[in-house]
């Protein structure tokens, strides 16, 4: 790769490089790469974009010169210009000169794109696996080798390889964590993968781009990147499971939640595994992948899902729950925990 | 319009709006057809233009209300499919039945009763399809429609897009056969493969592509009918089957679909600056040759739609140089057409405007699909804006601009009548402008990670300002289109009438022959002494092309309802499968579609007892109708 970012600064229009990566928020777009794969994913976007901006360079020139040099002129209207054939030498040319453009495009091409899909682990290999399953409009984490469920949010450590298994539930969905690498689809019944690393601590946007129904346009994720020491103690704590909940409408929200949600949720081992496990909830970033994380929004959430992602599977409990059985559901949830 | 297209009107017609119905719904005249075909796309292209309109309105602000969730799908779903099966297909027919008979010095196509089948099936294809609007709610799983959420996850919709899709793709194999035998078989003397203008050339190519990629289509529809409605697995993964090979045989189809649209653009662009820089085209062989590798190319890329499938790096980055390859002879189009304008007397009328206007915009689309072929960073754009961004500059920027060009350019060839100059300028501008604008930026919303098909955005995600300025783009488009209306209507009214040689430098057949052409086309079949038949002929000093032979009767074929009574019933058979899928009306409802069935081959039946000898027009009427033309 070195080689073909020292080429890059030679390029004279490197300055186009830098206008893009001025593009869009950090965390977010494809053009601020914060790891591995999306930084050597962003170098081959510039680098055959500058192929093309040439190409498009030389085109438009002799484009516009000809349609200012040779437009129809008073006077001349009995003017017949000479009716060329064709030129053999010229044809050649912009035949053989387009093949050496994408020959220098295709040797990276290939080298990369076989780099960026090894996602072989061998035994004894420093990396993290985590079995993603895509469901409509969530996402669950599975880390193999800690033991450990959770969805919504995906912990991992800085620095090291991320191995992502993935696989879906119901429709197919893919796994887009822009900042970090392109996409590979989660289809139902198979199981593909894709490898990530992050450079710098911090909180990563990712998103289902694939179609998946009403809400693909919410099937939001969020990916936190937290130093490798961190991130021991996070599994080891999620491992333990939440702490108990202390106050009085906490403990009362847990009976709540055991008598008309376990049957889905799961917080601990415990509890069904067909909605999101709500181990560590306060701990998320969001509430339903994008709303702010406050009760307010969580309890909206919990009397109609569907007025905030259509068509989620979670039914209303508006008028299953009263408001002070919601009020104390909301307060058992944010006291989930792993975080001592 | 009608006025100009029937000036001679066959033997016992009476007047009336009802025999002005029937002679339409009964034609089989291709000239008529391709006019049939250009208001049944016309409507289709209007109704997806409303749906395009809403996607934008939706989109202009963050998490915005205005249509969410399955509704918001269901537009898409229907913009999508709109655009490509009922519009842009059907322009491209317009064209192809407006002009190549013409071209290559025929009096119709080789089979006038197919061509009215293929033109009704299309277009209760597409009645079929908009009618999920009213009976349950329109299809939501995007135009690729992939399996399992198309075949198990989404409701009565899906049917809608299943039948009609596969009644209007009937009718376009079916018109593309046709013109498979019309160009092999029906050229006027001397018109040998390598004098065939290169419009004819494109749509002989694309009618290749029709015939080996719509089949798969085809297969792929009865697939997900079956699933859908009988209960079959082939899609479903819980019993064996497998939701990728529906992904695949899309694509197999999907992929040549693209450039069956593109290629009959490429052929307009050709003659289009080809007549407006008064010369012939510049490298017309190496055209031909690039035409026909494109063509075979076209079957050998389409998993680079399915870079994140997974297939592995192996297959990716095989189909990605083969996708690559694409660009050479791409680009020797675009060099050839730069060198047709260089060295002539360029007129820019509206015709060529959209014609020059093409290539920049082309050329954006095609060294953006250079990109995509990438695969790792293919990873990044798919499925994002700049996917969007990309196939909207080949199949807008490419394929509607050389559209509105053959529009403007044969115009007054179909209805006798100019298009207004001064309309036509605004129309352009107007559309041009609107275009970059909704389109240019969105390739950037794509790197900064917003996904395509998303009904809406976070404010704070920074997607604001691109997708103001697209939806504003957007609304320059609408007026552009709207200002094109008004001028077919202005034109219909008091539009200047044609001449034969309509632009005064026609160069080929279809030049030599009235504005619009007489029903018989060719009073005597021309001779073609070389390409650019009709302008050799004027560059030697005569004004119409040596006749091949003398004047004599001519015969025609007949009208007929069948084809129009063919399709009823094919829609027939049609929504009673629909309606096969709502548990408590099943049986009546298979009752109805077998009823359907029956009709369709009661027709079939007919149509082969029935000897229909066609009918002369005398060599005294063409004499006299001849004199009256020029």
């Amino acid at each position: 790769m070195k080689k073909w970012r020292l080429s890059l600064r030679l390029f004279p229009l490197f300055a186009i490089a830098l206008l893009l990566s001025g593009c869009g928020k950090e965390g977010l777009s494809t053009l601020i790469p914060m790891g591995t794969v999306a930084k050597e994913q962003a170098d081959l976007m510039l680098f055959s974009l500058l192929i093309m901006v040439l190409v498009m360079v030389v085109v438009i020139v002799l484009f516009t010169y000809a349609i200012i040099k040779f437009r129809k002129k008073r006077g001349q209207e009995d003017f017949i210009p000479k009716q060329v054939e064709g030129n053999a030498k010229l044809e050649l040319l912009w035949t053989i000169i387009p093949i050496i453009l994408l020959i220098i495009l295709a040797v990276p091409t290939i080298s990369k794109t076989f780099a960026h899909s090894d996602t072989h682990v061998a035994k004894g290999d420093d990396v993290i696996k985590v079995k993603v399953t895509g469901h409509q409009y969530w996402w669950e984490f599975e880390y193999p080798d800690q033991k450990i469920k959770t969805a919504q949010d995906l912990v991992i450590p800085t620095g090291k390889k991320v191995v992502v298994e993935l696989t879906s539930k119901d429709v197919i969905h893919a796994f887009w964590v822009p900042a970090l690498a392109g996409k590979i689809d989660a289809n139902p019944g198979q199981t593909t993968s894709l490898w990530l690393d992050a450079d710098k601590e911090g909180t990563y946007k990712g998103r289902c781009a694939e179609l998946c129904g009403s809400s693909h346009a919410l099937m939001y994720f969020n990916v936190k990147a937290v130093s490798p020491d961190e991130f021991k103690q996070w599994s080891k704590d999620m491992k333990d499971g939440p702490s108990a909940p202390t106050t009085a409408s906490a403990k009362k929200g847990e009976q709540i939640f055991k008598n008309n949600c376990m049957s889905c949720h799961a917080v601990g081992e415990k509890g069904g595994q067909t909605a999101p496990n709500l181990s560590n909830f306060a701990d998320r970033e969001n509430i339903a992948g994008f709303k702010e994380h406050n009760k307010k929004n969580l309890k909206a959430w919990i009397k109609n899902p569907g007025k905030i992602k259509p068509g989620a599977e979670m039914p209303s409990f508006e008028d299953e729950l009263s408001d002070d059985q919601i009020n104390a559901l909301a307060d058992y949830l944010f006291s989930l925990s792993v975080k001592k | 319009m009608s006025v100009n297209a029937h000036s001679l009107s066959q033997p016992k017609q009476n007047s009336g709006f009802f025999s002005w119905l029937w002679e339409w719904l009964s034609t089989v005249d291709h000239k008529k057809i391709a006019i049939l075909y250009l208001f049944g796309g016309g409507l289709f292209f209007l109704i997806g233009g409303i749906e395009a309109m809403l996607i934008r309105i939706q989109l202009a602000v963050p998490e915005n209300t205005f249509l969410v969730g399955h509704n918001y799908n269901e537009v898409i779903t229907m913009h999508g499919t709109t655009m490509i099966f009922l519009a842009a297909m059907p322009f491209i027919f317009a064209l192809m039945n407006a002009v190549i008979p013409l071209q290559i010095g025929a009096r119709d196509v080789a089979f006038p009763f197919v061509n009215a089948l293929g033109f009704w099936l299309f277009f209760m294809g597409g009645i079929i399809l908009n009618l999920s609007w009213f009976l349950g709610g329109a299809p939501a799983g995007g135009w690729t429609a992939y399996a399992p959420l198309s075949s198990e996850f989404l409701g009565n919709g899906m049917d809608f897009y299943v039948l009609g899709l596969q009644v209007a793709g009937a009718g376009t194999l079916m018109g593309a056969i046709n013109f498979l035998v019309t160009i092999v078989n029906m050229r006027a003397p001397g018109m040998t493969f390598m004098r065939l203008p290169l419009f004819t050339w494109t749509v002989f190519i694309t009618a290749v592509l029709i015939l080996f990629a719509f089949p798969a289509l085809t297969v792929g529809l009865f697939l997900i009918f079956f699933d859908r409605l009988f209960d079959a697995n082939f899609f479903n993964e819980a019993n064996g089957g497998n939701s990728i090979i529906w992904e695949h045989i899309f694509w197999i189809f999907g992929h040549p679909e693209v450039y069956i649209l593109i290629l009959p653009a490429f052929g307009v662009i050709s003659e289009v600056i080809a007549t407006f820089s008064k010369k012939r085209l510049f490298g017309y062989s190496s055209m031909v040759f690039a035409t026909i590798l494109i063509g075979f190319l076209a079957f050998m890329v389409w998993v680079h739609h399915m870079f994140t499938v997974g297939l592995g790096p192996s297959a990716n980055t095989i189909f990605a140089i083969a996708t690559m390859a694409i660009a050479v002879p791409t680009g020797i189009k675009i060099f050839n057409w730069i060198f047709t304008l260089w060295g002539g007397q360029i007129t820019f009328n509206t015709a060529n405007l959209y014609a020059v206007g093409f290539i920049p915009t082309f050329v954006m689309g095609g060294v953006t699909g250079v990109m995509l072929a990438v695969p790792t960073a293919d990873f990044q754009y798919h499925d994002s804006y700049f996917v969007v961004a990309h196939f909207h500059y080949v199949i807008v920027g490419g394929l509607i601009f050389g559209l509105f060009s053959g529009f403007y350019y044969w115009w007054p060839k179909m209805f006798g009548r100019h298009l207004n100059e001064t309309l036509g300028k605004i129309n352009f501008w107007l559309f041009f402008i609107g275009f970059h604008l909704t389109f240019f930026f969105q390739h950037f919303l794509g790197l900064m990670g917003m996904p395509r098909r998303y009904f809406t955005y976070l404010k704070g995600e920074g997607f604001d300002a691109f997708n103001m300025v697209s939806t504003i783009g957007a609304f320059l488009m609408f007026f552009a289109v709207i200002v094109m209306l008004i001028n077919i209507a202005y034109s219909a009214v008091k539009g200047e009438k044609a001449k034969g040689d309509a632009w005064e430098q026609g160069r080929t057949l279809e030049w030599s022959i009235a504005s619009p052409p007489p029903e018989y086309n060719f009073a005597q079949t021309p001779l073609v002494k070389g390409i650019d038949a009709f302008w050799k002929e004027k560059m030697d000093g005569k004004d119409k092309m040596t006749a091949a032979e003398p004047v004599g009767d001519i015969h025609m074929p007949s009208s007929s309802i069948v084809p129009f009574l063919m399709s009823i019933s094919l829609t027939i058979a049609s929504l009673g499968f629909i309606f096969s899928a709502h548990d408590g009306v099943r049986k009546p409802a298979l009752f109805v579609a077998g009823a359907g069935v029956v009709l369709f081959f009661l027709c079939m039946l007919a149509r082969s007892i029935k000897d229909d000898p066609g009918f002369h027009i005398h060599k005294e009427e063409v004499i006299e109708t001849e004199k009256g033309v020029r």
